[in-house]
C-alpha cells in the first residue's frame, strides 16, 4: 500500500463524520483488514479464543489497552502481522468502544429496502454532493451523447443517419430506445458476461484444444436482445436442464457451467481435475450472483466474511452431479467435445445423414440376400491348407525422430517416435506373382504403446481383410483403430493384393506414432490362393466341425466366405464409403456442451485443505448458511438453488447485478469492487442508491433493457465528462466516486477493433455461429504451442468476411488469446472476470497504429472520406471526423488536419511507390478513385483520426 | 480494505503518477516542451513507494526456465549407489505411497535406472556435475547449485504455473510482474519485463508454453511480460506498415499529440498525458527494441563463446546472447524458457539434446556478464519446475530409459549478485527420491530472489478480491545460506 496516498483518501471521509462511528462504515473496515484474520469467521486459526466479528462478552478494556501499547511483545496486531493500525484507526476503535462497540450486520447481507421517497438515481447522486463541495457538470452536448449511448449500449459508433436523427436533444428517449432495440445490442452486452462466464474457444491448459460452447455464446446474445429476463436468464444458465419439458434452448443456456478450463494433459489424475473444475463452478457462482470470494473457503473458513468450509462443498455439492469425466480423451481427434453436449445438426445436414444412413441400410439389406453355396468344403480347404508365409528381408528403414533400425529380418522402431512420423521401408520383393501381404509388429516392452494409422503401397491397391485395418489405407491420419500390443501379443495385419508386385525392391510407408518402447516389424510376402488369404484365427474357426462352431464363428466364417464374392465385395466397399461419408457429415455437426444430472448422485465430501484426495465429512447440496435458506418447495439441486439466487429474500443477487451493469455505464460500480461484497471488498459510495436500485429491479420482472433506460436516462448520466477547472473541485473528487462529472473511460478491446470497423464500413453484420480467425501476426502460436496432436499448432487466418466480424466473434485460445484483445486489458477468460482493468501502454500506441486490422480500416475510412465526403478536403476531413468521432471538427483542429493531409499529400507525392506499398496492407482490395499519393495521404489521416485518445475514449 | 476507494486501483503506479499530475496540473494547458519533460522524469520509473525494502544485491534478474524438467540425476545430483540396485524394484519403503502421475501409476514395477553419465567434481567446489554438461563444469566455482528443491504439482501446468505465480491455477501474477509492479523500470525504453522462448532439440514437440505463464494476473496489464518473438516483429507490431517511412511516422505522432492535447483542453483528463507519452514511448521501442536485437556489431570472440547456435534465431543460445544486451540495457527481470526437458522415454539421446542446446550458452552468458561487470549485480536462476524419478518409466534397457515426474526433489542453480559462489545446498537420499537435508521449497527460492531483488517478499502485495496476494501465498522463507 503507499501510505500516503490512503492517507489523503482517507481524510474527506473522517471530516465528515463527527457523528458516532459506524460499524459497517468505519470499524469493520479496521477490524476485518486487521484483526479478523486471527478473531474472525475461521475457527481453525482463531487465536486466544476471541472472536470480534460479532458481539461477546469480550474485555473491551484490554483491548483498548493492547491496540494502543508500545510495547512490542503487547502491541496488537503483533508486529509480525505487519498490519500496525494507523493513529486514525486507534482512535475508530477507541470510539467505536467508548460508545458502546455496537455492532451492525454486514451490509450487503440485509436485504435492500427503498429507504426514502425518491424520484430516481439523480436526486441520491446530487444528495452526497454538497457536503463535498461539489456541484454537478452541466448536461454533455447532444452530439456527445448521440456517440456515448450509441458505444455503451451497442459497442458500435452511431450512423451518419442515426447522428442527423437524433441531434435534437429532445429526441434522447428515442434515441435510448432504438439503441436498446438494435440486435447490436445483445453483440455488446454478452461481452461483459462472457468475461464473467470465463467463455473461450479452447479448453485451456497445457493441450488447449478446441472446444464448442459458441451456441452458447449466442444463446447469451439472443437473450440479452430478446429482454430475458434476468431471473430467468439466471436460471436457464444454471438450470434450464432440470426445467419442466426444458426447450432445446434451455438446455444450450446450461453451457454457462461448462466454460470452466478443461484439462488433457497425458497423465493427469481425473479425480484432482474433477476437484478443480467443480470448485470453479462454486466459485464462479459466487461471484457472479452473491459478489462473494469463495475461494477462500475451499481449504479452510472464511478469514473475513461468514462462510464456512462446509459451505463450500455444500454448494459444490450442486454441481457435482453431472456425468463428466476429470480428464479429457488424450490423443483423440480435435474436434471432441467432452461429454455431456447436444449435438445441434442443421435441417439440411440432417436430412443428408439421413439420406445416406438410408444408402447404408438398403446397401446392407443387399449383403444378408447373399448365401453361401460352399461354405464347407472351403472351410476344409481352409483347415488342410497351411499357407507358405515368406519374410522379406528388409534394405533400408528411414524416417522418424530416431531413426529405425535394421536388426536382422526385422526393423527395430522407437523407442521414442512421440509424433505421427512416416517411416519408410524398403523391402527386396521375390520375383513370383504375390497374392497376400503381411506386417506383423511385436515388441518385448511391456509398456509399449502405439498408433499406426497409415500403410501405403506403391504400385498395388491391397484390401485389409479386418476391420480393425481399414483405416490404414484412407490416407487420412486422424483415423486409426485402437491396436493394443504387448509382449508375446504382435499385431498382424493382413492384406489382399491386388495390382502387380513382383520382383525388384518395394518400399511402404507406415505412419506411425510410438509413446514409450521400443516396436519390431517384419512383413511376410505369400503367392497362396486368395481364397485362402484369411487371419490365423479364421483358420481355427475353419478346423473347428460345424456342428462345433459358436453361431458367431459361423457368421463370421459365412461374412468371410461371401466377400471374396467380387458382388458382395462391391457392395462391401460401397458400405465402407457410405460410412465414412456419414462420419464425415457427423463430424460437421455443432455440438455444444451441456450440464446434466446424473441419476446416481455422485457423493460429495469437505476436501481438508481443499485437497481432492482428503475426503471428510460428506455433505447435502444447501445454499451458504448464513444466508437465507431456500423456500421450502424449493429442488434439493441446481433449479432449487437458481430460484433461491433470484428469491426476493435473498440480499445480494439483485444488488451484485445492477452494480455491475451500473459499472457497464459508468465505468465504475457503485461497489468497486464488483466481485467481492465481502468486508474486505468496497463499500457502497451511494448505500441507498444501490439498494433502490436492486429493489427497483427486483419489482421491475428483473427488466434488464429497463434498467439499462433507468440508467441512461439519468441528468447523471448526462453529464459532462469533463475535468472540473476548480482545483478546490477535482481534489475533493479525483477518481469521480461522487459522480459530480461523467466518467471519462478508455473502450474495451472489443469496441475498440468494432469501432474503426465500423467507421470504416468494413464490418460484417453476420450475426453468431463459430468463432472466426482475424488477422494475426504470423508465428505468434509456432513459438509457444506444441505440434504434438494439435492440428491446430498454427493460426489459420480466415478470409473475406471473417476478418470484419465483430470482435465477439474472434477465437479466443486460452494459450495464446488474440493479442490486440489482451493489449486492451481483455482477461484471459481462464477464470471468472468480473471487471477490467484499464491500462495505457506503449503497445496499445503500437497496436492502434500497426495492425493490419488498423492500417486497412483507415484505407477503407479514407476511401469513405475520398468518396462520401465531398469534393473539398476540408468537407472531407469532416465527414471522417463525424463518422469516427460522431462530431465536426473543431476549427482549430481542422486547421492541424488541413495542414497534417499537406503534409501527407506532399510526402505520398514524392513517394508514389511507398505510397502503393501503404495502400497494399490488408487482404480486401480498392478500387482507387483517386491518385495512389491522394488516397494514401488519406489513409494516413485516418490512421490518425483511428488513434486519437478521444476515438478509444468514451467521452 | 472495505472502504470506499476513492481511486480506480488504488494501488496501481499509473494511477498514482496520473494523480499526482491531475493535482499538480489540473487544467491548465500543457506546451509540447512540458510533455517532452514529462516524458524524460518517466524514463527511470520508481516503483512503489518504499521499494525497495533494503538495499538490493541485484539490480535485474535473468531467469533462464529449463521447461519440461530436466533429470537432476542426470546432471547434478550423482547417485553412484544406484549402479548396485540397476533394475530392482524401487522400495516401498523409499516411495512412502507418493502420488504418481497416470503415466506411471499403472505399471507393475518401478524398475530403478542408474544415470548412464559419468560424474566427476570440478573446480574448487567440488560442485558435482555430469559428463554432458562440459562447459558449466569449467565454471563450476560460480555456481550456488540447490540440489534438495521440493515443489507441489505433479504435472507441467500447474507446476510451472506455480514457480512463476506461487500457485497451481492459473490467475495470479508471475514473477516478473511482481518485480516490474514493486521496483518499476529501470529503462523506458523497453518493457521491464521480457520473455524468450526456444525449443530444445531433446524433444522437439515437447510440452508447449503459454502467454499467462508470463501474465500480469490480477495487478495492471502494463506489468505482464513482453515476449520477444524471433521471427516477424520482435514485439508485436513493432513494425510500421509498409510504406511508412521514420519522417512520415514522426509526422504523423506530432500531428496525433496536437489533436490529443486538444482534447486534453477540452476534457483536462491526465490520461489524455499519459497516451500522449505511451505513443512517444512507442516511437523510441521502434528504435530501441531492432538496436537490441541488432548482434550484426557482436565481435566474433563473443559469437563463439556462446557456441554455434547463436547465430540461429530464436536458439536458446541466441536467447542468452539477447539476454546479455537486455541486462545491459537495465531490463529488470529476462525470463528465457527453453522447452524439450520432459523426458519420460529414450532419456539418455535427449538429454544430451538439451544440454547440447543450452551448455555453453548458459556458461557463455555467465562468462560474459561477468567480463563486463554486469554479473555483479545481475541474479542467474537456472531450473525447472520439478525433479525426475529414479525409477524407469517404461522398460530399462542397457543404453535406455525414461523417468516420470518427480516433485519431492530436483536440483537449481544460481549464480551471480549475493548468491554464494560454489556451494551446493541440501541432500537427497542415496535413490535421490526424498530431501535429507535443507529442504527448500519454491516459495523459498522465490522468495529469496525477491529478497536478493530487495524486496522483503512478505510486503510485495496486491490488494485483490478482498485479500492481499503475494508472490508466496502465505508462505516462503529466505534461504540464508545460499546468500553470499
Amino acid at each position: 500500500m503507499k501510505p500516503a496516498l490512503t492517507l489523503i483518501l482517507c481524510l474527506p471521509l473522517l471530516t465528515l463524520s463527527a457523528a458516532p462511528v459506524g460499524y459497517n462504515r468505519e470499524v469493520r473496515p479496521v477490524l476485518s483488514d486487521h484483526c479478523f484474520a486471527c478473531h474472525g469467521p475461521d475457527a481453525a486459526n482463531r487465536k486466544a479464543g476471541l472472536r470480534l466479528d460479532q458481539p461477546g462478552d469480550w474485555d473491551r478494556e484490554e483491548f483498548i489497552r493492547r491496540i494502543l501499547t508500545t510495547d512490542p511483545d503487547e502491541v496488537m496486531p503483533p508486529p509480525k502481522a505487519h498490519k500496525a493500525l494507523s493513529a486514525s484507526q486507534q482512535q475508530i476503535l477507541r470510539r467505536w468502544i467508548e460508545e458502546g462497540s455496537r455492532y451492525e450486520s454486514h451490509w450487503s447481507f440485509v436485504p435492500p429496502v427503498k429507504a426514502t421517497p425518491s424520484t430516481g438515481i439523480d436526486d441520491f447522486i446530487r444528495a452526497a454532493l454538497p457536503a463535498r463541495g461539489l456541484h454537478p457538470a452541466p448536461r454533455a452536448d447532444q452530439t456527445t451523447l448521440v456517440r456515448r449511448v450509441a458505444l455503451d449500449l451497442t459497442g458500435l459508433p452511431p450512423t451518419l443517419e442515426e447522428q442527423q436523427r437524433f441531434a435534437p436533444p429532445d429526441s434522447y428517449e428515442a434515441m435510448v430506445d432504438h439503441f436498446l432495440a438494435k440486435p447490436a445490442f445483445g453483440e455488446h452486452m454478452a461481452v461483459a458476461w462472457l468475461d464473467a462466464a470465463r467463455y473461450a474457444d479452447t479448453n485451456g491448459y497445457q493441450v488447449d484444444r478446441d472446444r464448442e460452447l459458441w451456441p452458447w455464446r449466442d444463446w447469451v446474445v439472443r437473450a440479452f436482445n430478446a429482454n430475458l429476463p434476468f431471473d430467468r436468464f439466471t436460471i436457464e444458465q444454471l438450470a434450464g436442464d432440470l426445467l419442466p419439458g426444458a426447450t432445446l434452448d434451455q438446455r444450450i443456456a446450461t453451457g454457462f457451467h461448462r466454460n470452466h478450463m478443461f484439462n488433457e494433459e497425458g497423465g493427469i489424475i481425473a479425480e484432482e481435475f474433477l476437484a478443480e473444475y467443480t470448485a470453479d463452478r462454486v466459485e464462479t457462482t459466487a461471484a457472479v450472483w452473491l459478489g462473494q470470494t469463495f475461494n477462500c473457503c475451499r481449504c479452510h473458513d472464511h478469514k473475513f466474511d461468514p462462510f464456512t468450509q462446509r459451505d463450500f462443498y455444500a454448494m459444490k455439492a450442486f454441481f457435482h452431479n453431472v456425468p463428466e469425466r476429470g480428464v479429457g480423451i488424450y490423443g483423440n481427434p480435435v474436434r471432441t467435445n467432452a461429454p455431456p453436449f447436444l449435438k445441434l445438426p442443421s435441417p439440411e445436414l440432417e436430412a443428408r445423414i439421413n439420406s445416406l444412413n438410408g444408402r447404408l441400410k438398403d446397401v446392407e439389406e443387399h449383403q444378408k440376400r447373399f448365401t453361401s453355396e460352399d461354405l464347407e468344403p472351403w472351410a476344409q480347404r481352409l483347415a488342410q491348407t497351411s499357407i507358405d508365409w515368406q519374410i522379406l528381408p528388409p534394405v533400408k528403414a528411414t524416417g522418424g525422430d530416431q531413426p529405425p533400425r535394421i536388426e536382422g529380418d526385422a526393423v527395430v522402431v522407437g523407442p521414442q517416435e512421440t509424433r505421427p512420423n512416416d517411416l519408410a521401408l524398403t523391402l527386396r520383393l521375390p520375383t513370383a506373382k504375390l497374392t497376400g501381404l503381411r506386417i506383423e509388429c511385436a515388441t518385448a516392452d511391456a509398456s509399449a504403446s502405439f498408433q499406426w494409422s497409415e500403410l501405403r503401397i506403391p504400385h498395388a491397391r491391397a484390401r485389409a481383410l479386418e476391420p480393425a485395418f481399414l483405416n490404414l489405407l484412407d490416407n487420412d491420419r486422424r483415423t486409426r483403430s485402437p491396436l493394443s500390443i504387448s509382449p508375446g501379443k504382435p499385431v498382424q495385419a493382413l492384406f489382399e493384393l491386388e495390382g502387380e508386385l513382383a520382383g525388384g525392391e518395394l518400399t511402404l510407408t507406415l505412419g506411425v506414432e510410438n509413446a514409450g518402447g521400443s516396436t519390431r516389424w517384419r512383413v511376410f510376402v505369400t503367392t497362396a490362393p486368395r481364397e485362402l488369404l484369411v487371419p490365423d484365427s479364421l483358420v481355427a474357426v475353419a478346423k473347428t466341425p460345424a456342428a462345433s462352431r459358436s453361431p458367431q464363428d459361423q457368421k463370421l466364417l459365412t461374412g468371410f466366405r461371401l466377400s471374396q464374392l467380387p458382388e458382395y465385395r462391391r457392395l462391401s466397399d460401397e458400405a465402407v464409403a457410405l460410412r465414412r461419408e456419414i462420419a464425415a457429415a457427423e463430424g460437421e455437426i455443432p455440438t455444444t456442451l451441456v450440464m446434466e444430472e446424473q441419476k446416481d448422485p455422485r457423493p460429495t465430501f469437505v476436501l481438508l485443505r481443499g485437497a481432492y484426495d482428503k475426503p471428510g465429512e460428506r455433505v447435502a447440496p444447501a445454499t451458504p448458511a448464513v444466508l437465507p435458506k431456500p423456500a421450502a418447495d424449493v429442488p434439493g439441486n441446481r433449479l432449487g438453488l437458481a430460484r433461491w439466487l433470484v428469491a426476493p429474500e435473498n440480499p445480494l443477487t439483485a444488488r451484485v447485478t445492477v452494480n455491475r451493469f451500473w459499472q457497464q455505464l459508468f465505468g465504475a460500480g457503485l461497489v468497486r469492487s464488483s466481485e467481492d461484497f465481502g468486508s474486505q471488498g468496497d463499500l457502497p459510495s451511494h448505500p441507498e442508491l444501490l439498494d433502490w436500485l436492486a429493489v427497483t429491479f427486483r419489482e421491475s420482472g428483473w427488466d434488464v433493457k429497463g434498467l439499462l433506460k433507468l440508467l441512461v436516462m439519468s441528468e447523471t448520466y448526462r453529464q459532462s465528462s469533463r475535468c472540473p477547472d476548480d482545483a478546490a473541485a477535482r481534489e475533493a473528487d479525483p477518481a469521480n466516486v461522487w459522480l459530480a462529472r461523467a466518467s471519462r473511460h478508455r473502450l474495451p478491446a472489443e469496441v475498440i477493433r468494432d469501432q474503426a470497423l465500423a467507421a470504416s464500413g468494413l464490418l460484417v453484420g453476420k450475426m453468431g455461429g463459430p468463432a472466426v480467425k482475424p488477422y494475426h501476426p504470423p508465428g505468434l502460436y509456432e513459438q509457444v504451442v506444441a505440434q504434438r496432436d494439435n492440428p491446430k499448432a498454427t493460426y489459420q487466418q480466415g478470409t473475406g468476411e471473417d476478418l470484419h466480424r465483430r470482435s465477439l466473434y474472434t477465437y479466443w485460445k486460452r494459450s495464446v488469446p488474440h493479442p490486440g484483445m489482451l493489449l486492451f486489458d481483455a482477461p484471459f477468460r481462464e477464470v471468472c472476470a468480473m471487471r477490467r482493468t484499464r491500462s495505457n501502454t506503449p503497445l496499445q500506441a503500437l497496436n492502434l497504429m500497426n495492425d493490419p486490422t488498423y492500417v486497412e480500416s483507415a484505407r477503407f475510412l479514407a476511401l469513405r472520406m475520398i468518396g462520401e465526403g465531398g469534393a473539398t478536403p476540408e468537407s472531407r476531413v469532416a465527414h471522417g471526423c463525424r463518422l469516427v468521432l460522431a462530431r465536426p471538427p473543431a476549427p482549430a483542429e481542422k486547421a492541424v488536419l488541413l495542414a497534417a493531409l499537406q503534409r501527407a499529400l506532399s510526402d505520398f507525392g514524392r513517394d508514389p511507390a511507398s505510397a502503393t506499398e501503404f495502400l497494399s496492407v490488408g487482404e480486401k482490395k480498392t478500387v482507387a478513385p483517386a491518385s495512389p499519393a491522394e488516397v494514401a495521404a488519406y489513409t494516413l489521416l485516418a490512421s490518425t483520426l483511428l488513434n486519437l485518445d478521444e476515438t478509444i475514449s468514451r467521452e | 480494505m472495505n472502504r470506499i476507494t476513492e481511486s480506480p486501483e488504488p494501488s496501481a503506479i499509473q494511477d498514482f503518477l496520473n494523480r499526482r499530475l491531475f493535482l499538480r496540473r489540473g487544467g491548465s494547458v500543457l506546451g509540447a516542451t512540458a510533455l517532452a519533460s514529462l516524458a524524460r522524469a518517466e524514463e527511470a520509473s520508481p516503483g512503489l513507494p518504499g521499494f525497495p525494502h533494503h538495499p538490493a544485491k541485484a539490480k535485474r534478474i535473468i531467469y533462464l526456465f529449463q521447461s519440461g524438467a530436466p533429470s537432476q540425476m542426470d546432471l547434478f545430483d550423482p547417485k553412484p549407489r544406484m549402479e548396485k540396485e540397476r533394475g530392482k524394484d524401487l522400495p516401498e519403503s523409499i516411495r512412502k505411497g507418493q502420488r504418481l502421475t497416470t503415466m506411471t501409476s499403472g505399471q507393475k514395477n518401478f524398475p530403478i535406472a542408474p544415470s548412464l553419465f559419468k560424474f566427476a567434481r570440478h573446480g574448487q567446489s567440488g560442485a558435482w556435475m555430469s559428463e554432458v554438461l562440459p562447459n558449466l563444469a569449467k565454471i563450476a566455482d560460480e555456481l550456488c547449485f540447490i540440489r534438495s528443491m521440493h515443489t507441489e504439482a505433479i504435472n507441467h501446468d500447474p507446476a510451472i504455473t506455480f514457480c512463476q505465480t506461487g500457485h497451481q491455477l492459473a490467475g495470479r501474477p508471475s514473477i516478473g510482474s511482481w518485480l516490474s509492479y514493486g521496483l518499476g523500470t529501470q529503462n523506458r525504453n523497453l518493457p521491464a519485463y521480457v520473455v524468450l522462448t526456444s525449443f530444445g532439440s531433446g524433444r522437439p514437440n515437447d510440452q508447449p508454453l503459454y502467454d499467462r505463464l508470463w501474465s500480469a494476473g490480477f495487478i495492471p496489464t502494463q506489468h505482464q511480460g513482453v515476449k520477444f518473438r524471433n521471427s516477424g516483429d520482435p514485439v508485436l507490431y513493432l513494425s510500421d506498415p509498409a510504406g511508412m517511412n521514420r519522417g512520415v511516422r514522426r509526422s504523423m505522432l506530432d500531428e496525433l499529440a496536437a489533436l490529443n492535447r486538444r482534447d486534453h483542453e477540452t476534457y483536462a483528463d491526465p490520461e489524455i498525458d499519459s497516451r500522449i507519452a505511451q505513443y512517444e514511448m512507442a516511437f523510441r521501442m521502434q528504435a530501441s527494441v531492432p538496436d537490441l536485437i541488432d548482434v550484426s556489431k557482436e565481435p566474433a570472440h563473443i559469437l563463439d563463446l556462446y557456441g554455434p547456435d547463436v547465430k540461429r534465431p530464436g536458439s536458446y543460445a541466441a536467447n542468452c546472447l539477447l539476454a546479455r544486451r537486455l541486462a545491459e540495457r537495465d531490463v529488470r527481470c529476462i525470463q528465457l524458457f527453453h522447452m524439450g526437458w520432459d523426458h519420460h522415454g529414450g532419456l539418455p539421446t535427449a538429454l544430451k539434446g538439451q544440454c547440447k542446446d543450452t551448455d555453453q550458452a548458459t556458461a557463455a552468458l555467465i562468462l560474459d556478464l561477468k567480463q563486463r561487470g554486469l554479473l555483479e549485480d545481475t541474479l542467474i536462476v537456472w531450473g525447472g519446475e520439478f525433479g525426475r524419478t529414479i525409477y524407469s518409466q517404461g522398460a530399462l534397457t542397457e543404453t535406455n530409459y525414461g523417468r516420470d515426474h518427480h516433485p519431492r526433489c530436483f536440483t537449481v542453480f544460481l549464480a551471480g549478485a549475493g548468491v554464494r559462489k560454489g556451494f551446493t545446498l541440501g541432500e537427497t537420499d542415496d535413490y535421490g527420491y526424498n530431501i535429507v537435508s535443507d529442504p527448500v521449497h519454491v516459495h523459498d527460492l522465490n522468495a529469496t530472489i525477491l529478497h536478493l531483488l530487495g524486496v522483503d517478499h512478505k510486503k510485495l502485495t496486491y490488494r485483490f478480491q478482498g485479500r492481499d496476494y503475494r508472490l508466496t501465498d502465505i508462505h516462503g522463507e529466505r534461504v540464508g545460506k545460499i546468500l553470499a
